[in-house]
C-alpha cells in the first residue's frame, strides 16, 4: 500500500516535471506535433506511404477546424525506411528533437517492437494501425487495428459454420505475425474437434515468388473428400505471384477459398481480380460499407490524393479511429502531456467508419466491427457476413497456454500482463 | 432478319409461359432472388433450376454474370444486348428505378455451377457439356443422372464422354441404392480416371458399402496412388524446370554484365524492374487506345523493353562504371547506391504500390497432360527463356559484336591493339547485358508484382546462378540456373520452402569451397586475374 502511495507520489512528480518541460516549450513554439514514422522507401514503402498520407490529411483537415486547444497541429514526418533498427532511432528523433506530443507510425511487428523501448524510455505515445499478433499491451503503446479474436478467429468461424470447411490449410510468411496468429488458429481449431491431419502448416519466405509446389500442395490437401479452406497470413509481395498462381492452376473460390489476413484493396490494386472473384479477406473496414461517414471519408480521400483511382483500406481507418481518440483525449485533458492523455484516452468513443463507434478499452486495443468480404471483379470487397456488434480487441489470446490467464488493464491494475491466477503483474 | 428472330424468341416465350401457367415452381422461387439473403437466393436457383421453366436457363445465368436485378420486389434480367426483361413475364421492360443487382456468395456460386450442370449437359456446345460434366461430377447431384444418362448416349465427343461418364460414375459410387454391379462399374471408371478427385472418391466412400465394394474401391485407391506418386515426380521436376528458367532469365544478363566483362552490377535486378515497368506502360496505352492488340501486348513490350533497359544500361556504363574498371569495390557500391536510386526514382514516378500488368487470355489457364498439369504462363515461360539464351549465344558466337566482346574480355589490351574499340565494346555489352535484363523483366511481370522492389527478390539468386555456373560462361549460368531450379523444387516437398532454401545455400557454399570457379571454370589464358 504504502509503496503504491510512493510510486504514484513518484509518478505525479515526474509528470508535474514533464509537463512543466512541456509548458516551457510550449511558448516557445505555436503549434502541437505529431510525429509520423511510416516507412516511405524500402520494402515496406508499398502498405506505409498511404498511411503517411492519411495522417497529413487528418492534421490538415483538425487545422481547417481550428486546431487542437487553440493551436495548430504540425505534422513531423520521418522515414524509417523499411529499416527495423532505423525505426527507434527516427522514433527517438521525433520525440527527444522535435517533442512530438504523439507518434502515428509502425507496420510490421518488428517495427513495433524496435520502437517500443524507445517509447518507454522518453514516455511518448504510439498509435499503431495494424492488425497484429497480439500477445502485448504496453502503457505507451495504442492498439488500433485488430488482435487476433477481432480478425482471425471470427473469419475462422464463418468458413467452419458458412462454408462447412472441415479441413485446414494454414500458409504464411515466415515471421513473427503469421507463426503466433496461426499458433492461436491450431489450438483453437483444434479444441473445436479438428484433427491434427486435417491442418496443414505451411511457412515461406518473405517475397516468395514460386508458388507451384505450395499451390500443388493445396489442390491434392483439398481433394481428400473434406471441404478445405487455405486461411492466408501471407505478407506483403509475396501475395501476387500466391494469387496468379492460385488462378492459373485453377484453384476457384467455390471449391477451395482462401481467406486472407493481409489482402486488402491495397494489394489488390496490383492484380488482375477476374479469376480471384469469391475468395475471401477479413478485416474491419471495407471501402465498399456503405455508411454516410465512410462516403465522406473516400470523397475527401481522393480530393486529397487528387487521384480518382486511390482506394481506402483497414489501416488507414485504424489511423482514423485513432487520431480522432487522440484528439478527444487531448481535448478533455485539457493538455497533450502523455500521462495525462494515457489516462484520459481509456473510455474515450469515437464513431468508426462502419457505423458504429469504437471504444478505447483499458488494454489499449479498441471495439471494432469483424467483417467478412468476398473479392469482386473491381478489385472491391462485397461483405457476406459480418459480426452483430463490436468486438473488443484481446491483448492476450485465450488459445494459447503461456496467455490464456493474462489480462492487460493500465486503468485500475496498470498492468500489461496481469495474471488473473498468480494475482500478480508480469506473469 | 434479328428482328424476326426475336419476335419468333417472343412468341415461344409467351408460349412457354402459358403453359406453365400462373403458380408454377418458377413463379414460386422467382420472388426469392429479392429477398437479399443468400439461402433465400440458393433456394430460388434451385428452384428456378427445377422448374423446366423456358426462362429459367437464362434466369440463372444472368445470375452468374451479376446480370439479375431486383427493384421492389420484382426480378428483371438484362440480356446481353442490354435489354432489360421482366423476368416473371419474359416481356421487355423500361428500366424501374433502383435496381440493384442480385448478391452472390461461393454458396450461391455453387449452387449456380450445380444448377447449370443439370440444365447445359445438353448443350450444342462442346465446351459448355465438358463444363456441365465436370459440375455434375462436383455436385454428385442424383437428380441429373437422366439426363446424364441421355447425354452419354448421344455424346460424340471423346473427351466430354469420358467426362459424363466420370460424373455418372462419381454419381453412382455415392449412391446407396446403386447395384453392386453399377457401382463396381463406377469404381473401374474412375481407376481408368486415375486423377486426385477419382481418388477422393475411392477414399470417402459412404458407410455402409459392401465389403466387396470397399474392397474393390480400396484397391483401384491404391493403383492411382501409385500413378499419382509417379506423376508427381515428374510435376516436380517440371516445376524446377519452370523455377531454373526463371532463374536463367534473370541471370542471363548478368552473365554478361558479371559474368563475361566482370564488373559486379548490383543495380541489374532494376534492370528487370524497369523492363517490367515498361511492360506496364504498353499494356497503359493499349488499353486505353487499342484494347483489341491486347494479347499481343508482351510482344510489343518486348524490343521497347530491351531498348529502354539497353539504353539506361549504357548510360550507366558511360557516367559511372566506366571510370571504374578494375575495382571491385568501388563498383558494387557504386552499382548498389544506383540501384537504390533507380528504385526510389521509380517509386516516385509510379507510385509505391504494385502496378497491375495483366495476363492475356492465351497465357491463362492449365494444360491436363495425362497426370500433370502444366500451366500455360509456365510453359510460355521456359520456352521464352531457352529463346533467349540461343539468341544471346548466337549473338556472342556469330556476330562482329559478340566475337569483338569475346576478344576484349579475353585479352583487352590485346585487343586493342588490334584496332577494336574497347570503350565502346564496353558500352555496347553493358547495354546489351542490360537490355537483355529487360526483356526478362517482361517475361517475370506476368508471374510475379510489378513494384519497384521486383529487381531485388532477383539479385541474389542471379548472383548465385552466375557464381554457381561458372563466370564467364553462357553454358554454365545455363546448367546452373536449371541444376538450381531442379534441385529447389525436388527438396521443396520435403523439406518445406524455407529449410528447403537454407540446404540449397549451404550446399553451394560447400561447392564454391571446393570448385571455386563455378561448374564450368574457363581455362588457360583466357582469365586475367
Amino acid at each position: 500500500m504504502l509503496k503504491m502511495t510512493r510510486r504514484n507520489l513518484m509518478a505525479l512528480a515526474s509528470a508535474a516535471l514533464v509537463s512543466g518541460a512541456m509548458a516551457g516549450s510550449a511558448q516557445a513554439q505555436e503549434t502541437i506535433k505529431v510525429g509520423v514514422l511510416h516507412s516511405l522507401s524500402g520494402t515496406m514503402a508499398i502498405s506505409e506511404t498511404t498511411l503517411k498520407d492519411v495522417m497529413l490529411m487528418l492534421i490538415d483537415e483538425q487545422n481547417k477546424k481550428g486546431g487542437l486547444l487553440g493551436k495548430k497541429l504540425e505534422a513531423v514526418v520521418v522515414d524509417p525506411a523499411s529499416n527495423w533498427p532505423l525505426f527507434a532511432e527516427k522514433a527517438r528523433e521525433l520525440i527527444g528533437q522535435h517533442k512530438v506530443s504523439a507518434v502515428f507510425g509502425a507496420w510490421t511487428s518488428v517495427s513495433r517492437k524496435s520502437v517500443l523501448p524507445v517509447f518507454k524510455e522518453l514516455n511518448s505515445i504510439l498509435f499503431y494501425p495494424v492488425q497484429y499478433e497480439g500477445e502485448e499491451s504496453e502503457r505507451n503503446v495504442f492498439y488500433t487495428g485488430a488482435a487476433p479474436n477481432q480478425q482471425a478467429i471470427p473469419a475462422v468461424d464463418y468458413l467452419a459454420k458458412e462454408e462447412k470447411v472441415e479441413r485446414w490449410v494454414l500458409a504464411g510468411t515466415d515471421y513473427v505475425y503469421p507463426r503466433t496468429t496461426n499458433k492461436i488458429l491450431e489450438a483453437y481449431l483444434k479444441s473445436q474437434g479438428v484433427k491434427s491431419e486435417d491442418i496443414l502448416i505451411n511457412y515461406t519466405p518473405f517475397g516468395h515468388a514460386d508458388w507451384q509446389t505450395i499451390v500443388a500442395d493445396i489442390k491434392k490437401f483439398g481433394s481428400a473428400g473434406k471441404k478445405t479452406a487455405v486461411v492466408s497470413t501471407i505478407n506483403g509481395d509475396a501475395n501476387v505471384p500466391f494469387y496468379k498462381e492460385l488462378a492459373n492452376q485453377g484453384v476457384k473460390a467455390t471449391e477451395i477459398p482462401v481467406v486472407a489476413f493481409s489482402v486488402g484493396e491495397e494489394e489488390l490494386a496490383g492484380i488482375d481480380t477476374k479469376p480471384l472473384v469469391g475468395h475471401l479477406a477479413a478485416w474491419n473496414y471495407f471501402q465498399s460499407v456503405e455508411t454516410p461517414d465512410n462516403k465522406a471519408f473516400i470523397a475527401k480521400w481522393k480530393a486529397f490524393t487528387k487521384n480518382e483511382k486511390r482506394v481506402t483500406n483497414d489501416p488507414m481507418e485504424a489511423h482514423v479511429i485513432g487520431f480522432n481518440m487522440w484528439v478527444k483525449a487531448v481535448e478533455k485533458a485539457g493538455t497533450t502531456d502523455p500521462d495525462q492523455v494515457i489516462d484520459f484516452i481509456v473510455g474515450i468513443e469515437v464513431p468508426n467508419l462502419t457505423g458504429g463507434v469504437s471504444k478505447m478499452l483499458p488494454n489499449h486495443h479498441i471495439t471494432k466491427p469483424v467483417l467478412i468480404g468476398e473479392i469482386k471483379e473491381d478489385g472491391q470487397f462485397d461483405t457476406v457476413w459480418q459480426t452483430d456488434g463490436l468486438v473488443s480487441g484481446e491483448a492476450w489470446s485465450k488459445y494459447l497456454e503461456g496467455s490464456k490467464d493474462l489480462i492487460a488493464d493500465w486503468k485500475d491494475l496498470k498492468c500489461g500482463n496481469y495474471n488473473t491466477v498468480t494475482k500478480k503483474c508480469g506473469a | 432478319m434479328t428482328s424476326l428472330r426475336s419476335i419468333l424468341q417472343a412468341f415461344v416465350l409467351l408460349i412457354g409461359m402459358a403453359s406453365a401457367a400462373m403458380a408454377g415452381p418458377y413463379e414460386d422461387a422467382l420472388p426469392k432472388f429479392a429477398a437479399d439473403s443468400y439461402a433465400d437466393t440458393e433456394a430460388a436457383v434451385s428452384g428456378v433450376a427445377g422448374s423446366g421453366h423456358p426462362l429459367a436457363l437464362n434466369v440463372v445465368e444472368a445470375l452468374r454474370d451479376g446480370r439479375l436485378l431486383v427493384a421492389a420486389g420484382r426480378v428483371y434480367l438484362r440480356d446481353v444486348s442490354g435489354r432489360l426483361i421482366d423476368a416473371a413475364t419474359g416481356g421487355a421492360v423500361e428500366p424501374a428505378a433502383g435496381l440493384k443487382p442480385v448478391r452472390v456468395n461461393n454458396r450461391v456460386r455453387r449452387a449456380i455451377e450445380a444448377a447449370l450442370g443439370g440444365m447445359t449437359l445438353l448443350s450444342p456446345d462442346a465446351g459448355a457439356r465438358l463444363e456441365a460434366a465436370r459440375a455434375v461430377f462436383r455436385s454428385r447431384d442424383a437428380a441429373a443422372l437422366p439426363v446424364l444418362e441421355k447425354a452419354i448416349a448421344q455424346e460424340s465427343a471423346v473427351a466430354v464422354r469420358d467426362a459424363l461418364e466420370g460424373a455418372r460414375a462419381a454419381i453412382l459410387l455415392s449412391r446407396p441404392d446403386a447395384s453392386s454391379s453399377e457401382r463396381l462399374a463406377a469404381i473401374e471408371t474412375l481407376h481408368i480416371r486415375g486423377d486426385q478427385d477419382a481418388l477422393a472418391l475411392l477414399t470417402t466412400l459412404p458407410p455402409g458399402a459392401p465389403s466387396d465394394i470397399a474392397e474393390a474401391a480400396s484397391k483401384a485407391a491404391d493403383g492411382i496412388r501409385t500413378r499419382l506418386a509417379l506423376w508427381n515426380a515428374v510435376q516436380n521436376v517440371w516445376y524446377g524446370l519452370s523455377l531454373g528458367s526463371v532463374l536463367l532469365l534473370a541471370a542471363i544478363g548478368l552473365a554478361i554484365t558479371f559474368g563475361t566483362m566482370g564488373v559486379i552490377n548490383m543495380a541489374h535486378g532494376e534492370m528487370v524492374m524497369i523492363g517490367a515497368y515498361t511492360t506496364f506502360l504498353v499494356q497503359e496505352l493499349i488499353r486505353t487506345h487499342a484494347p483489341g492488340l491486347f494479347g499481343a501486348s508482351l510482344f510489343i513490350a518486348l524490343p521497347l523493353a530491351f531498348l529502354v533497359a539497353g539504353a539506361i544500361g549504357i548510360l550507366i556504363e558511360r557516367t559511372v562504371i566506366r571510370f571504374l574498371y578494375g575495382r571491385p569495390l568501388e563498383t558494387l557500391l557504386a552499382t548498389w547506391g544506383l540501384s537504390l536510386i533507380l528504385q526510389q526514382g521509380v517509386r516516385t514516378i509510379f507510385g509505391p504500390t504494385n502496378r497491375e500488368v495483366g495476363t492475356p487470355g492465351w497465357m491463362s489457364g492449365a494444360l491436363d497432360v495425362a497426370g500433370l498439369s502444366l500451366t500455360y504462363n509456365r510453359i510460355t515461360i521456359v520456352v521464352f527463356a531457352f529463346l533467349v539464351f540461343s539468341a544471346l549465344l548466337g549473338v556472342l558466337r556469330y556476330t562482329s559484336l559478340g566475337l569483338y566482346v569475346r576478344a576484349v574480355t579475353q585479352n583487352r589490351r590485346m585487343a586493342g591493339s588490334m584496332g577494336i574499340r574497347t570503350s565502346r565494346i564496353d558500352a555496347l555489352a553493358f547495354g546489351l547485358g542490360s537490355g537483355v535484363a529487360g526483356i526478362a523483366g517482361v517475361a517475370l511481370s506476368q508471374i510475379d508484382n510489378v513494384s519497384p522492389n521486383l529487381g531485388q527478390g532477383y539479385i541474389i539468386d542471379s548472383f548465385m546462378v552466375v557464381v554457381f555456373g561458372g563466370v564467364g560462361n553462357l553454358w554454365g549460368t545455363l546448367v546452373g540456373a536449371m541444376t538450381l531450379g531442379i534441385a529447389n523444387k525436388l527438396l521443396e516437398p520435403y523439406a518445406g520452402a524455407v529449410l528447403g532454401k537454407i540446404l540449397l545455400l549451404v550446399a553451394i557454399i560447400l561447392f564454391i569451397q571446393r570448385r571455386p570457379r563455378g561448374l564450368f571454370a574457363l581455362k588457360g589464358r583466357a582469365v586475367e586475374a
